[in-house]
C-alpha cells in the first residue's frame, strides 16, 4: 500500500522578509518526498492556524530571525490548542537564543533547529515524529 | 567585455606558454603521478572552477592600461583615489540599532567616543514596514531588529546631542526612505546645520527589497516614483548626501553567489539611472550621489575580484550606455559589510576570525567604508562587548597590518586580474539577460532574479549538507561548548513606544496633521515631486505609520508571488 505523505507547512510569521531558509528547508522537505505548502511572508499566527486547518497538515514549520519568536511562538500555540490540532508537530528555526529555548518547548514547539542544522537533520527528525504512535 | 582581436601572440607570451608547458611535463605531471591533488575540482564559495595555477597565459587578452590603469583614473580597477587609503582610511561605520532611541542614541556616542568615524542606522521591523510601534502588526518586533523610529520626536531623541553638521550618517531604510530621510532633514535644520554641508547615505534602494530581503510596502512603479523624487530633492538640496546605497549586500545574504551579486546590483543600478532619465533628469547632476553596498563573503580572492569588476562596469556603463562625461560619475563608491549569514552559531569566537578575513578583502577590494559583524549576531543583536571587538578588527587591519601602506597591492596578480576578467564577464552575460527581458522592473516581476538566487542558495546548502563545503564548528571540527551571553530587548520599549505616540498625538495639532496628510496623498495621485509634502508632514509630526498609508491608499500594497 501507498504510504500517505507527511504534510507539512512552511510559515513565516512577522514582518521580517528573510525568507532564505524557509525557501531552503521548503524545497529540502519536498526532495524528500514530503507535500510541503509555504505560506509566503507575513502571515499572522491566525494565518498559520488556519492554514494548516485547511491543508490539513502533520507539521508546521515557522522560520523566525527577528527575535518576535516570544511572541508569536505563543500565540500560535494557543490558536492550535483552541483548534483542538495538538496532535499537530510544531518546529521553529530561526536565529532562537539559548535562553529561549526552554519556554518555547513548554509551549507546545517539538522542536527548534538553530543556524547550522542540516536539512537531513529536519527530515529524520520529522520522519521519527510522525513514525511514533501518539 | 574584455575580448581582444588581435589573434597573434606576442613573443613574451609565445615563451611563456612554452615554459609553461614544460613545466607541466617536468614538474607537475610527476608530483601528481606520486601524490592526486585533495580535491578533483576546486571551486570558489559560489561553486565557481578555481584552476591550479595562473600565469601570463590567463591573461592573453588583458591589456594593462585598458583593464588595469591607475588608481583614480578610468576603469577604476585599482580603486577610485589616487592615494586610496594611504591618503585617507575607509569610513569605519558599524551598523547600530536597538530597542528605543534613546538606547540607540546611547550606543552611537559610545561608538563615536571609541574611534567610531561615522553612524549607520538599524531600524527595526515595523519601522522598515512603515508602521508605527502601536500597530497591531508591530507587535513582539518593537526595538527588536534595530531602534523603533515613529515619528520626528523618536528622530530627534536618536540624535540628541550628536550634531549632524560633524558627523556622516547612514539610514538603512528602504521602502519609507523619504519620510525617514525627511525626519533626518528636519532634526539637521533643527540643529541650524547647513542641508549643503551635511552628508550621510539613504540606503533607499527597493529593488533588492523585491529581489531579496522583501521590505517593500507598494507596487515596484510608485516605489520607483519616491527613490527619484528622492534624486531630484537631493541633487537640489543636499549635494552631499549619498541619496542611495545599490545594494548587493541583501542579495547576497539571500542565498546569491558573487557573480549574481554583482549582476543584480549593477543592473539594479542601471535601472535607477534609466529612470532619473526618462524624468529628466541630467545624468551628470544626480549620478554622483548614487552609492553601492557590497557583501564580504568567506571567500578572499572572489570578493577582491568582485570589487575591482564593479569599478569596472559601472565606469563602463556610465559612460557608454549613459554617455556620463562627468567623472565623479564614473568612480563607484562603495560600503561593505561582512557576510552576516557566514558567521556560526556554533563556536561563536571563530567569527572573529571569519569577520576579519573578510574586512580584509573589503579593504584590499578598495571600500569606501565598512562594517565588521559582532561574533555573537547568529544568536541575537551584538553586546557592546562584541561590538567593540568588531571595530577593533577594522582598526587593527587600519593601524597593523600594513595592507594600507601601498594602493591595490593585488594588482598584476595573475590570478586576481584573471578572476576580475571573469566576475565582470559573468556580470554582463546577466545584465544582458536582465536588458532583453526589460530592465529590472521587469525581470522582478517575472521573478527571474528571486529564481535565480533561489537555486544557487539551495546549491549551497545542499553541498554544505553533503560536506562538500566544510564550515568549522559546523560539519567538521565541531566539539560540545557552553551557551554565550547575548543581548535581550524586552517588551518593555514597545510600551514606552506605545506610550510616547499616544502623548505626541495628543499634544500636537490634529487639524494640522490632517491637512498636510490629505495634501500628500493629492499629491500622491498626480505625478508632482512627493518630498516636500512628506517634509511638510514629518514638520507637524504626522507619524510614519499615517504617512506611509496615506500613499499606501493611493499607491496599494505589493504582494510577491511566493516561489519555493
Amino acid at each position: 500500500m501507498l504510504e500517505k505523505k507527511i504534510r507539512v507547512l512552511i510559515a513565516k510569521p512577522g514582518l521580517d522578509g528573510h525568507d532564505r531558509g524557509a525557501k531552503v528547508i521548503a524545497r529540502a522537505l519536498r526532495d524528500a518526498g514530503m507535500e510541503v505548502i509555504y505560506t509566503g511572508l507575513r502571515q499572522t499566527p491566525e494565518m498559520i492556524a488556519s492554514a494548516a486547518a485547511q491543508e490539513d497538515v502533520d507539521v508546521i514549520g515557522l522560520s523566525i530571525l527577528s527575535g518576535a519568536h516570544n511572541t508569536l511562538c505563543p500565540q500560535l500555540m494557543k490558536l492550535l490548542h483552541e483548534k483542538g490540532m495538538d496532535d499537530l508537530t510544531v518546529l521553529v528555526g530561526g536565529i532562537i537564543p539559548e535562553a529561549d529555548i526552554p519556554a518555547l518547548k513548554r509551549s507546545g514547539i517539538a522542536e527548534i533547529f538553530l543556524p547550522g542544522t542540516s536539512t537531513q537533520d529536519i527530515i529524520d527528525f520529522i520522519h521519527k515524529r510522525q513514525a511514533q504512535p501518539r | 567585455m574584455n575580448d581582444s582581436s588581435n589573434s597573434k601572440k606576442p613573443d613574451h607570451l609565445a615563451a611563456s606558454s612554452s615554459r609553461l608547458r614544460a613545466w607541466e611535463k617536468n614538474t607537475l605531471e610527476p608530483t601528481l603521478a606520486k601524490s592526486p591533488e585533495r580535491q578533483k575540482e576546486f571551486t570558489t564559495i559560489s561553486s565557481y572552477p578555481i584552476g591550479r595555477l595562473y600565469t601570463q597565459a590567463d591573461l592573453a587578452n588583458w591589456d594593462s592600461t585598458r583593464d588595469l590603469g591607475f588608481p583614480g583614473e578610468p576603469p577604476y580597477t585599482r580603486g577610485i583615489h589616487a592615494t586610496m587609503h594611504r591618503g585617507r582610511l575607509w569610513t569605519m561605520r558599524q551598523f547600530a540599532g536597538f530597542g528605543s532611541a534613546e538606547d540607540t542614541n546611547q550606543r552611537f556616542r559610545y561608538l563615536l567616543s571609541h574611534g567610531q568615524t561615522g553612524l549607520s542606522t538599524a531600524f527595526d521591523l515595523p519601522t522598515l514596514m512603515g508602521y508605527d510601534s502601536d500597530h497591531a502588526l508591530s507587535e513582539g518586533e518593537v526595538g527588536k531588529c534595530g531602534v523603533a523610529i515613529s515619528s520626528l520626536a523618536d528622530m530627534e531623541v536618536l540624535f540628541d546631542q550628536i550634531p549632524l553638521a560633524g558627523v556622516t550618517t547612514s539610514m538603512t531604510i528602504n521602502s519609507p526612505a523619504a519620510v525617514i530621510w525627511a525626519m533626518y532633514l528636519a532634526v539637521a535644520e533643527k540643529q541650524g546645520a547647513d542641508w549643503k554641508k551635511i552628508s550621510g547615505t539613504l540606503q533607499n534602494d527597493i529593488l533588492k527589497e523585491y529581489i531579496a530581503q522583501k521590505e517593500y510596502i507598494y507596487p515596484p512603479e510608485p516605489s520607483m516614483r519616491l527613490v527619484i523624487d528622492t534624486f531630484e530633492f537631493g541633487m537640489k538640496h543636499t549635494p552631499k548626501f549619498n541619496v542611495i546605497s545599490i545594494s548587493g549586500y541583501h542579495i547576497r545574504e539571500a542565498g546569491s553567489t558573487a557573480i549574481q551579486e554583482l549582476a543584480f546590483t549593477l543592473r539594479d543600478g542601471m535601472e535607477y539611472v534609466e529612470w532619473a532619465i526618462r524624468r529628466g533628469l541630467p545624468v551628470d547632476e544626480f549620478a554622483p550621489q548614487l552609492s553601492f553596498f557590497f557583501n564580504a563573503q568567506n571567500d578572499f580572492f572572489e570578493e577582491i575580484a568582485k570589487y575591482r569588476a564593479a569599478r569596472r562596469i559601472w565606469y563602463k556603463a556610465m559612460t557608454d550606455r549613459y554617455k556620463s562625461v562627468n567623472p565623479r560619475s564614473w568612480a563607484l563608491r562603495f560600503h561593505t559589510q561582512t557576510a552576516g549569514c557566514s558567521l556560526t552559531a556554533q563556536q561563536p569566537m571563530n567569527n572573529v576570525v571569519r569577520t576579519a578575513i573578510q574586512a580584509l578583502a573589503g579593504v584590499l577590494g578598495g571600500t569606501q567604508s565598512l562594517h565588521t559583524n559582532s561574533l555573537d549576531e547568529a544568536w541575537a543583536l551584538p553586546t557592546e562587548f562584541a561590538a567593540t571587538i568588531a571595530l577593533r578588527t577594522q582598526q587593527i587591519i587600519a593601524h597593523e597590518t600594513g595592507v594600507t601602506n601601498t594602493v591595490d597591492p593585488l594588482g598584476g596578480s595573475y590570478f586576481v586580474e584573471a578572476l576580475t576578467n571573469e566576475v565582470e564577464n559573468g556580470a554582463w552575460d546577466y545584465v544582458r539577460r536582465i536588458d532583453a527581458m526589460g530592465g529590472m522592473v521587469r525581470a522582478i516581476e517575472k521573478s527571474y532574479p528571486q529564481r535565480e538566487i533561489a537555486e544557487a542558495s539551495y546549491r549551497y546548502q545542499m553541498a554544505v549538507d553533503k560536506k562538500e563545503k566544510v564550515i568549522v564548528g559546523v560539519n567538521d571540527f565541531v566539539t560540545p561548548e557552553k551557551p554565550l551571553e547575548v543581548l535581550q530587548i524586552d517588551e518593555a520599549v514597545a510600551h514606552r513606544q506605545a506610550e510616547r505616540l499616544r502623548k505626541l498625538r495628543s499634544e500636537r495639532s490634529t487639524a494640522d496633521v490632517e491637512r498636510r496628510l490629505t495634501a500628500l496623498r493629492k499629491a500622491s495621485k498626480g505625478s508632482e515631486n512627493l518630498m516636500p509634502y512628506i517634509f511638510d508632514a514629518v514638520k507637524a509630526y504626522a507619524t510614519l505609520g499615517e504617512i506611509c498609508e496615506a500613499m499606501r491608499t493611493v499607491f496599494g500594497p505589493y504582494e510577491e508571488v511566493a516561489i519555493t
